[in-house]
This record gives C-alpha cells, structure tokens and sequence, in this order.
C-alpha cells in the first residue's frame, strides 16, 4: 500500500528523481513515470519542482500529464483493470463484457474499490482486436473475456 | 476616422530572399520562399477561412477551416501549413472546400453558445464572421450532448461536469472557457510572442480545455498580464473587461506608450473620447505588435479621481492649498520668478524638465530656462539614470544613444545584459530577446541577483555573473583582460575603425595581472573561470551584442563602466552592423528625447556644448537674446545652493524629484528652502508637497507631440481625448512663457518640432509629415539620412577613430564594515512602473501593492528575521523600514528593494555619492545594517503626516460661470 507522503517529502524526493534524469533527451517523461512508479501516481505538489529543474513553465508539465490518461493524480488500487472499450470490441460483445465486470467489481469506471484492491479504467484498443474483447490486467494483456475470465480476473484482484 | 483594421495575414513573413510566383484562384501572386499558401493569398487579396491562424504566432494546422485543393496534389491541405511552391496552382473555393467547411463550422457551434447578440465580441469575433464566410445556417448536432456550454445538464437539470465558470480574477481580462474554441492562439502567443509559457491545454480530445498553469486562475498561475493571449483570441473567451463594460471601439488613432524605453507603438480605440482599449499596433517598430502589462492595460490613471484639473496656488508650504485660475497661476509664477531674480540674481530660478513629457514639451522647458531664465539652470531626471551614458559613449564612439535598434537582436548570437533586468523593466523588448535566445542566442547576465532574466523559461543564462554590487568595472575590465590575454580581439576591426595606438596602451593596461578573473574574483565574487567562459563566448560566438540599465549607470564609476562596455565592443568588432552593438535600456519613454533636446545645462539641443559660439549663435539669433556661455546647475547643485540660500524659485515638469532622487532628507531641505517651487503634474506628487504652486499636467492621451525611445527612433504621440486639466503641457509652458513676457506663438507641437528640426543637424529632416507617412525615424535624421539610422557608426564612428580609454577600477567610498555590512541595491518589478505614480493608481497593485526587502536565508537567520517581518534598514544617510522577502535570489551579503511606494522612503537610505564625471547618484550601492523592527520609522510616521497636511486643498472656488 502507497504511504501518504508529506509535501516536502514529494518535493525532495522529485527533486531527486529529476537530478537523476534531467540530462536525458527528452527527459519529462521519464521523469513523470518514473514518479508514477515511485508515488504510484504523479503528485500534483511535483510539478512545480520538475518545472523549475527543467527550466520550463508549471503551465506545460500540467498539459503534458493531463495528456496522458496513464499518469495518475492519486494512487491506483493495489491492481488495475483496463477493459477496452474501442469499436472491435465493442462489435464482438465489449459493452455487455465491460458492464458484467463492473458489477462482478462492485465499481464504475474510473473507481477505485473502497478497500483499495482495484482501479478499473476504460482503454481505448490495447491492439488485441484479433482477441476481442480484450482487457488489461497489472499490465499482462487478456483476450476473449467470457464470463469465466471474468471470474479468474476478480478472483486475482480480491485475493 | 474609423477602427484601423490591421490586416492578418495568417502566418508569419517570410524573410527569404527568393521568390516564388503561384497562383491562386487565377491570380498570379509572387511571394518569398517559405510563405504559407494562405498568407500568399493574402496578399492577392483572397482571404481563406480560418480560425487557428493569426499572424503572430507560427502555423498549427488545426482548426480545418483554411483547406485548399491544389493541382497536381492529392486530398485537401490546409493552407496555412503548405508553403508556396513555383507554378503552384491553388483553388480556394470548391463545392468539395464548401462543404468539408461548413460541415467543421457546424461541429464548432454545436458546442459553442449562440449569445452573439449579447456577447462582448459582437462585431469582434472572428467565431461569427467564419459562421457567415462558410453559409452556416444549420446546426444538426443540437445542444443536448456532451458540451463544455451549459452549467447544468439540458435533460436532467443536473451538474455538467465539463463547464467550467468565468475566471474573473486578472484584473483586465476574462476568461470563459464556455465560449473558447481550443483554437491554441492563446497559449501559441503567451509561448511564441510573450515567452512566458503560462497557458496549455490540459486533457486531450474532446476533454481538451485552455488551462492557465496548472488549472489555476489566470492571476494564481505564471500569467504576466502582457495581454497577447487577450489580442490571439479570436472569441469572447479572454476578453478585456474594458469591452465588456463599454463595449465596442468605434475609432482607433495610433499613439505611443508613455511608459518604459522601449516606446511601444499602441492603438488608442476609442469610442467618442471614451479610451476603449489599447491595442498593441503590428506596425510598431519598437514592439511589432507586442505589449506589456503597463502600456497594454495600466492607463486608468489618466482618469484617476486624485488627478489634479485645477492650478493650485499657496502662500506657504504649510497652508491649504487654494484653487485658482490659470491667470491667475501664471502672473503669480511670473511676479515670483521676477521677483526672486531681482532680489537674489539671474541664477537663483532653474527649471527640470520631464522624461515623460514629450520632445517638444522638453524642448520649451529648456528653452524658457535659456530664453527666459537668461540662465542654464536647465536640468532632467536623466541625471539620476542614464547620464553615465551620454558621458561614456560620447568620449568612446562620439554619440549619446544606443547604437541598434530593437530589430538587431533578431540577428545576435550573443547577447550579454549588464545591470538590467529586461524582464521585469523592459518586457516587450525582454520578449524579443527570449525569442532569439529559443532560437539558439547565447545569454550572458551580469547582475548580483538571480533576476527574473537569468532564468526565464526556455531561456536560461548560458552565463550569470552575480557580481558584488559596485564591481562592474572590476568585471567588465576583466573580461576584457580575457580577450586581450588570449587573443580573441579583432585586429582588423580595431585597426580599421580605431585609434590603434590608444588601443595599444589600453591593451597593455588591461593585460596587467590585477585585471585577470582570478584577481578580480577576490574583489567581486564572481569565480575566475565564470569571466573566462564568458569572454570567450561574447568575443567568440558570432554577433556579440551588448543591453545594459541602470545597474551600470547608477554608480560613482558609472561612467567609466560604460566606457569599459564601449571598449569591450570595439575590441570584438561587435559594432556597426546588424545584431551587434551596446545599447542602453532607457527607463522612461522619454529619457533619450529629453537627453537630446538640450535639457542639461551644459547642452543645447542635438548634445551641443553650451560653451560652442557657433551653436549658441543659432539659438541667439532665433530668440534674440544672448545666451550664458557657462554650463548652469545641475540638480544636486540647485539642492546644495537652495540650502546655502542662493537658488530660490523651481519649474519642475513632470518629475518627483523629492521620491526619485537620492537623499531625500537633503531633497526636502532644498525644496523647503526655496520661496517659489512650481510643480508641473497630473497628481500632488511627494515633491509637490514642497510646491507653491501646482499646475495640472496633461497625459499622453491628451496631446500631440513626440518621444524618442531607447533606439533613438522618433514615435509620434496623438492626442486621442481633450485635456481634462484643459491645456496640454506644451501649452502650459508656453502660456507661462507669454505670461513672463516671451513672445512664443506656437498654434501646434508640429511647429516646435520645425523649430527643433531647424536648429539641430540630427533632427534636419523630422517633420510631423515624415512622421505620419513612414511611423517613425530613428534620429540622425537629415540629408544623409532621410528616413533616419537604425544602425549607427557603420562605415566608422561618428567622433572619427574609436577611442579606448583605460577604466581602473576604484572601489566606491561606500564600504560596507561592522556597523553596516550588507549592501543595499535597488531595482523594479514588471507590474509598477518608477515611482509608481501612475501604476500604483491602476489595478497593477493586485500585482505588487507594497515594496519588500529581499534578504538571503543565511544573513535574515543571523539576524533572527522571518519572511513577512518588519525590519529596519539604516545607512550612513538615513533609515526605513519594509517587510523582509527571504530568498536566493540575492546573495549573501546581498540585499535588494524595489522603490515604487512613496512609504518605503527607499532614497532616505541611499547616500550622496554619485558618478564622478556626471553626478548620477549611485543608487545601487549603499552599505546598510538590517535588523527586526515594530513598524515604520520615526521619519515615515512624520513624512506621512506632513505629506497628508500639506495635500489638503480648500473649498473650491466657484466656477466663473455660476
């Protein structure tokens, strides 16, 4: 489970990461993920610590992370389930797929679950249409969800 | 007269030498290379749709309107993203255009309101005019989607998470999300034209929204109000509160800011004599369509309720003051002087002329002085800033002026600041130098403090020399030790265009060891090898050009710093070309005209020496009088003989001496000790405490004339609205002239600037006509050059051979030690303007609404002070006190103030020293104690009192016709 982090401890954790990073070309990103790895998502009280280390303005930090769904402003569950919900899978049953997990999870997109087990999050095509539907585990892609998978999927996550 | 619609041509020019003729719509259109299909059309005259392109900002190819068919070339492009190519065959309007346009026009307005009646930019918005270009008429789509238009949701009365409410809190400018487009301009602009990066877009798709910092408030976030994202919007979405309020401008008369050097060029859009807004105009050569805070927004003090309209006359300092006729005014004025000339002699009146006032108001100043003073006693606010300037690049180069104009930047690889901070005084030029810097221009900054140009966004010092205060020619001296040592001078250049023997002598001086970085680091703090690096890039890395401030002028070796900058150019051949040069930021719109027009005693007009009898000859004959060959007092010179009794009677135009010049407890002793001081202003300024007799000023708004900015370029001012105080300055001074007798008949400004252009060889060939048909001329102007000189000195200097002159650096007589161990410097920030008269009655106070004194952690911990405290500063002259700013910006050691409010007293602390050749007080550098304090000082507490008593003003008198 992530600890809560007092604000200077972000700041000088963040100054760390992006002393560690600066120098690469194109070094946001990987900063910004390598902040989602340690704080499990991108605090808001970084920004401004990663604006000024890379001489640039609070202004397009915000707009880079607010482009990417991935980056996160609070924490994720301890697992997170991307189901998608693009047109192929839609076409081969997604919808109903994406509304049996939801009520297997006890949650709506974009929700964590109270005891903080998982995050479900809508994707938009994992590049799995030959699979469809086709959702997204901790990272490990599954394809042909059935009720059965379903089954497994909320098993792991509640174990 | 009407609104002067500037065209937009969509995309920026291209500078390209080659030309590329294509077609469009059947007409042949001949074009640079590298020019946008659309601005290419254009120029034919064809306007394609379009609603992410605007001129000053770079291509971006979203909104979809601005498509093309091309021969030969598949699919639709837009147009403002495909250059021009030869025989390019390019139709513009097809039924396929047609209908691609309608069809995004449709999906535009299905989330956008249809308030247009009532909206702010009715008859402004270019949201509408495409809606009618494209035949809009139907919207298939409705409103009961997704949209960012409504507060609650259409079907169920629910919240609609994705609007968002007007963000009201810049003072100027809204914002309302509902009505914006996602067009980008406004976040382009604030990072093309500003260079500020405060907006993006956060989200994407249909989520995507404009967000000022990190989804703050505009005020909250990095915005500085420059009001470029205000002019990009091609909606009602940032919209002038002005606009809102008033509504739209019905004519425009172009016009020239009157606050910092650069002298923006603005249009003043009006409706009747109503001041609408101010539009920075694209035509303007100092700005080419930029703006700050000040000039864009910060005008609400020409109708300000402490504006004074009536002349005001008193018996003693001490009594009310008594509103009068203007008659009445100037016979008192004129009794007084007379008076005062007879009892204590022809030198006992002087007057100060105003670097706010235009050239032809400067120019009558001095000339009632000259003319009918009989004396010299002419002096102006140039003496506490920039007259170390006219000293040392007159001796070096012959000149008293920069040597570029602001364009020249767009070609320097190397640009070195010395004791500026453009950022926060001179934004719309620091915006063009970030520019270039993005573009690859190297920056090198000299300055104690890690100002706001040291580490701008995207534009970071390669170089920041935090010297000690008062070490400049310590460190300039030893740059140039660096170049000379290691043989990166131009010889050719040198031999060439200077006195090689002088420069001989100069060389052998400035190789001697005490001039190497490794002993200057001793004395100013600055690391050896910070100066190495910084030489050899300035003398090494292409065009070199040099910008310096106040932070060379204001100090006992001002002078001799600008000469060290002067010879630091010649050495590299960095003058007399395009992205070269040493240029002066001049603090106040006016200061170089006021310079030129003879307003310092030993000056007439066009910087010729008083003591020249051919020079005088021409003025004598023109006035009939006889001149006095003897320069007359300079400012601190009338103080010092007002109190040992001999100078009695002042016309200041213009000016707050008591609040701008050093020593103030000094200032007011001389003003007290005067019997006639006559204060020429819109407001009861500190020194009008003083005053006998007040005479309301104009503003710029309010009469015709001209400012010479910091390029030395001629900009006219038009008079947009009647003077509310009923005459012009121009028209004060002269009606105090006919009331002493002097014959002046000027019916227009126009006519001063004949007799300006008449008498003084570089302004031969100005003339109001020249002025409106070309914009503006950079003086010299006449003969040789008829349409002015951008660049000076380029086929060799104006004084003949370059001339080095050696610059020992002698440590100030103001030495910190263990009863005062800080040093004291001052400087400005980016929302107030000076002293602050005008901008501190303007809503810019949200931005700075008091001065703070910047202590670093280490010397504040040492004295047991934390960030907000009172605390008493005291120097050898005097104490104040100010609430401390803890932070690293100053070093330790190392402390700083901004001087814009009246109660800070910052010159109550600041010493007498001043530059050797000039008398330009050495404001920068004062050695002071710091220590924790209750409250304001003694002196504060009785300056406020005696300030509020000697503002009052009597019942007013009735009107003449009551």
């Amino acid at each position: 489970m992530t600890m809560q982090h007092a604000s200077t401890d972000i700041a000088f954790r963040t100054a760390q990461v992006v002393d560690g990073l600066k120098d690469l070309e194109g070094p946001l990103l990987p900063i910004l993920h390598e902040l989602q790895e340690e704080f499990g998502c991108v605090p808001p009280e970084a920004l401004p610590v990663i604006a000024e280390a890379l001489n640039i303005s609070n202004a397009e930090v915000h707009g880079v992370v607010t482009f990417y769904h991935d980056y996160r402003n609070q924490p994720a569950g301890r697992h997170v389930l991307k189901v998608c919900r693009a047109e192929a899978c839609q076409s081969m049953g997604g919808d109903a797929i994406a509304t049996q997990i939801s009520r297997a999870l006890g949650i709506g997109f974009h929700e964590t679950a109270k005891d903080g087990s998982v995050t479900l999050e809508p994707v938009y095509c994992l590049g799995l249409c030959a699979c469809a539907p086709a959702a997204m585990l901790d990272g490990e892609v599954i394809g042909r969800l059935d009720a059965g998978k379903i089954d497994e999927i909320v098993q792991e996550v509640r174990s | 007269m009407g609104l002067i619609h500037e065209i937009d041509y969509g995309t920026p020019a291209s500078k390209a030498e080659k030309q590329v003729t294509l077609t469009v719509d059947g007409f042949e259109v001949t074009v640079p290379e590298g020019t946008s299909i659309m601005r290419a059309s254009m120029e034919a005259g064809i306007k394609i749709p379009k609603l992410c392109a605007t001129d000053m900002v770079d291509a971006f190819g979203s909104c979809r309107l601005c498509l093309v068919e091309i021969e030969g070339r598949a699919g639709t492009p837009s147009s403002c993203t495909t250059p021009v190519a030869p025989g390019m065959v390019v139709k513009t309007q097809t039924s396929r255009l047609k209908d691609i346009r309608k069809g995004v026009m449709e999906l535009y307005i299905s989330d956008h309101p249809l308030d247009c009646l009532t909206c702010a930019a009715n008859g402004d918005c270019e949201l509408q005019d495409m809606a009618g270009v494209v035949g809009l008429r139907d919207v298939r789509y409705g409103y009961d989607g997704d949209n960012h238009v409504f507060a609650k949701d259409r079907s169920d009365g629910g919240e609609n998470f994705r609007w968002m409410p007007k963000d009201e809190s810049n003072p100027y400018f809204t914002y309302d999300p509902s009505k914006c487009i996602v067009c980008s301009r406004c976040v382009r602009a604030c990072e093309e034209v500003q260079g500020t990066f405060a907006l993006t877009i956060e989200g994407r798709g249909f989520e995507s929204r404009v967000s000022p910092g990190m989804h703050q408030p505009f005020i909250d976030s990095e915005c500085v109000s420059c009001g470029a994202c205000v002019q990009a919007c091609p909606t009602a979405t940032l919209t002038e509160k002005s606009v809102i309020e008033i509504g739209q401008a019905e004519h425009s008369v172009v016009t020239t800011c009157a606050y910092c050097g650069v002298g923006c060029s603005f249009k003043a859009e009006m409706r009747g004599d109503e001041l609408v807004r101010m539009v920075p105009y694209k035509d303007g050569k100092a700005n080419r369509g930029h703006s700050c805070v000040k000039g864009r927004f910060a005008w609400g003090y020409a109708t300000h309720k402490d504006r004074i309209l009536n002349p005001m006359i008193r018996e003693k300092i001490t009594d009310p003051w008594r509103e009068v006729s203007w008659e009445e005014a100037f016979a008192h004025i004129a009794s007084e002087f007379r008076r005062i000339q007879y009892q204590y002699g022809k030198g006992a009146v002087g007057g100060i002329t105003s670097s706010r006032c235009t050239n032809e108001e400067t120019y009558l100043v001095q000339k009632l002085v000259r003319q009918g003073f009989g004396n010299n006693n002419v002096d102006t606010c140039a003496r506490v800033c920039h007259s170390p300037t006219g000293y040392g690049l007159g001796q070096t180069f012959g000149t008293s002026a920069g040597t570029q104009d602001f364009d020249s930047v767009e070609h320097t690889d190397v640009i070195m600041v010395i004791g500026a901070n453009p950022s926060a005084a001179h934004p719309v030029f620091a915006s063009r130098m970030k520019k270039r810097i993005r573009q690859g221009a190297k920056l090198i900054v000299l300055d104690p403090r890690v100002t706001e140009t040291v580490d701008s966004v995207h534009a970071k010092a390669t170089h920041h020399l935090p010297l000690l205060p008062g070490t400049n020619v310590a460190v300039i001296t030893s740059l140039a030790h660096v170049i000379v040592t290691e043989g990166l001078f131009d010889e050719a250049f040198i031999r060439e265009r200077c006195d090689w023997s002088e420069f001989e002598d100069y060389a052998a001086f400035v190789a001697e060891e005490h001039h190497s970085p490794e002993a200057v680091e001793k004395l100013s703090g600055v690391p050896a090898d910070a100066i190495r690096e910084a030489a050899r890039l300035y003398a090494t890395g292409g065009n070199g050009a040099i910008y310096y401030g106040l932070g060379v002028t204001e100090h006992s070796q001002g002078s001799t710093t600008v000469m060290a900058i002067a010879n630091l150019a010649m050495l590299t051949g960095n003058i007399g070309r395009p992205g070269v040069g040493v240029n002066p930021l001049r603090g106040q719109n006016n200061v170089q005209g006021s310079c030129d027009m003879g307003s310092f005693p030993h000056e007439l007009p066009g910087y010729r020496h008083i003591s020249g009898d051919a020079v005088r000859d021409i003025y004598e004959s023109l006035w009939g009088v006889k001149l006095d060959n003897e320069p007359g007092l300079r400012i601190p010179n009338m103080l010092d003989a007002a109190v040992e009794g001999s100078f009695k009677g002042i016309y200041i135009q213009g000016e707050d001496i008591l609040q701008s010049d050093p020593d103030t407890k000094h200032v007011a002793a001389g003003l007290a000790a005067m019997e006639c001081v006559v204060v020429h202003d819109l407001f009861l300024n500190e020194t009008a405490n003083y005053a006998h007799v007040f005479l309301p000023g104009s503003t710029f708004l309010e009469k015709d004339g001209t400012f010479t900015n910091a390029e030395r370029r001629i900009n006219r001012v038009r008079k947009v609205m009647a003077p509310k105080n009923g005459y012009g300055d121009w028209e004060v001074t002269q009606l105090l002239a006919q009331a002493m007798g002097i014959g002046w008949n000027y019916a227009h400004p126009s006519e001063i600037m004949d007799e300006i252009a008449r008498t003084t060889p570089s302004f031969a060939s100005v003339t109001y006509d020249l002025l409106d048909k070309v914009g503006s001329v950079q003086w010299p102007c006449n003969e040789k050059a008829p349409e002015g000189t951008p660049i000076m000195h380029v086929d060799g200097f104006v004084r003949g051979k370059g001339k080095f002159i050696r610059t020992e650096y002698v440590a100030t007589d103001e030495k910190t030690g263990p009863r005062f161990p800080l040093l004291l410097t001052t400087g400005r920030i980016l929302s107030q303007y000076n002293v602050g008269a005008q901008t501190r009655r303007t809503e810019n106070v949200i931005w700075h609404d008091e001065d703070r004194l910047e202590i670093h952690p280490h010397d504040a911990e040492q004295r047991g002070i934390r960030d907000g405290d009172w605390v008493r500063i005291q120097s050898r002259a005097g104490e104040t006190t100010l609430r401390a700013l803890i932070t690293e910006r100053v070093a330790p050691g190392v402390i700083y103030t901004t001087f814009h409010h009246p109660n800070t007293q910052a010159n109550v602390v600041t010493t007498d020293f001043s530059d050797w050749a000039t008398n330009c007080p050495e404001y920068k550098v004062t050695a002071v104690q710091v220590a924790p304090s209750n409250g304001p000082s003694d002196w504060q507490v009785n300056y406020d009192e005696q300030a509020r008593r000697s503002r009052r003003i009597a019942a007013r008198r009735l009107e003449a016709a009551e």
